[in-house]
């Protein structure tokens, strides 16, 4: 069993500037930032080293962190510009009972992020949700599809983004209420 | 409902007219497409379970809609489902009756405002006969508007059809 800053400091000796901050002050795990394009090998790593054996992907997660630049579109409803979408994978060991929280934060416009489905087998439906949800491109995905809209939804349009807006008709069906 | 009280005095005789013997038929035996949505469909297999016993109306549930007469929509109308019911629908032989069960199939329910991906109203997309209100309806309620689906049929006219 390790706490987050030996887990930290392993992660650093390791990949160095790929492993980017830690920040202990979290109500649950401590949450280590890590480069999206890198975060592939950081979870191989961490999954198969004899001190950390995360072997259960618990739950993968993306976030829009709303942190950019609220501006006006054309037609006056409020847009974000900037910022970062945010992904994060929380990590258990069974055999060694720790735990600890990844994220990858990507910039809003293009956020490309490498998948883990090759590490975790269960990393696929997840990066699929978060992909249609809330637009987060997983590179070398094998399957990256829509899972829970369907697949004829307008492309690009990704409903937990906060500034998402409705659109008027799907399939002639009207939307709003 | 005095379709067969007196007639059956003598003999194994039965006069009737026959609209109102099919109509008899047709509201005994409103055979369901099996059919749930969401948590509104629980009430529902609680209304079909021994409890309430939907079958004593003549409610069975069928696993194709060829063989249906109701289609109950119990439950959130999302978008991308709301394209196959409307195929399920057009499946259905007619006469076909539509029992639309809680505020999710009547209005969008809880996601009337911010669900970006639920139908606000099944009557959007296929015409229905009952509403049912509640969220979910209790087993009662469903029963309550079974039986409006039937005195409806009751007073259908084999020369007019209404549904
Ligand atoms: S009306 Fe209420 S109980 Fe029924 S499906 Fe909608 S949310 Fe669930």
């Amino acid at each position: 069993m390790k706490n987050a800053e030996e887990i930290f400091n392993i992660l650093k000796d390791n990949f160095g500037d790929a492993v980017i901050a830690l920040d202990k002050d979290t109500p649950t795990e401590a949450v280590i930032t890590v480069d999206p394009l890198k975060i592939h090998l950081v979870g191989e790593f961490l999954r198969t080293n004899e001190d950390m054996m995360f072997d259960s992907l618990m739950c993968l997660s993306g976030v829009d962190d709303a942190n950019g630049k609220k501006v006006k579109d054309a037609d006056g409803t409020d847009i974000i510009e900037g910022g970062t979408l945010s992904v994060y994978y929380h990590l258990h060991s069974v055999s060694l009972k720790h735990k600890i929280t990844l994220k990858v934060s990507a910039p809003r416009e293009d956020a490309k992020v490498e998948s883990v489905e090759n590490v975790w087998k269960c990393a696929d439906w997840h990066e699929r949700e978060a992909f249609d949800l809330v637009g987060i491109k997983f590179l070398n995905h094998p399957d990256l599809r829509r899972i829970m809209m369907p697949y004829d939804w307008e492309e690009g349009s990704h409903p937990l983004r906060k500034d998402y807006k409705n659109p008027e008709f799907y399939q002639g069906m009207k939307v709003p209420y | 409902m005095g379709l067969l009280d007196k007639e059956f005095s003598d003999g194994n005789i039965v006069i009737a007219p026959v609209e109102d013997l099919f109509n008899w038929a047709r509201l005994s035996s409103i055979w369901q497409l099996g059919f749930g949505l969401a948590c509104c469909a629980i009430e529902m297999m609680a209304t079909s379970m021994s409890h309430y016993d939907f079958d004593r109306f003549g409610v069975i549930p069928r696993n194709t809609p060829r063989q249906a007469d109701a289609i109950i929509i119990s439950g959130t109308v999302t978008l991308k489902m709301a394209t196959r019911i409307k195929r399920l629908y057009e499946q259905m032989p007619a006469p076909k009756y539509i029992i639309s069960m809680g505020s999710c199939a009547n209005c969008g329910g809880p996601y009337w405002e911010h669900g970006y991906h639920v139908l606000k109203g099944i009557d959007r997309v296929i015409p229905v006969d009952v509403y049912v209100p509640g969220c979910p309806p209790r087993p009662e309620a469903l029963l309550e508007g079974l039986l409006k689906l039937q005195d409806k049929i009751r007073n259908e006219s084999l020369r007019k059809k209404s549904a």
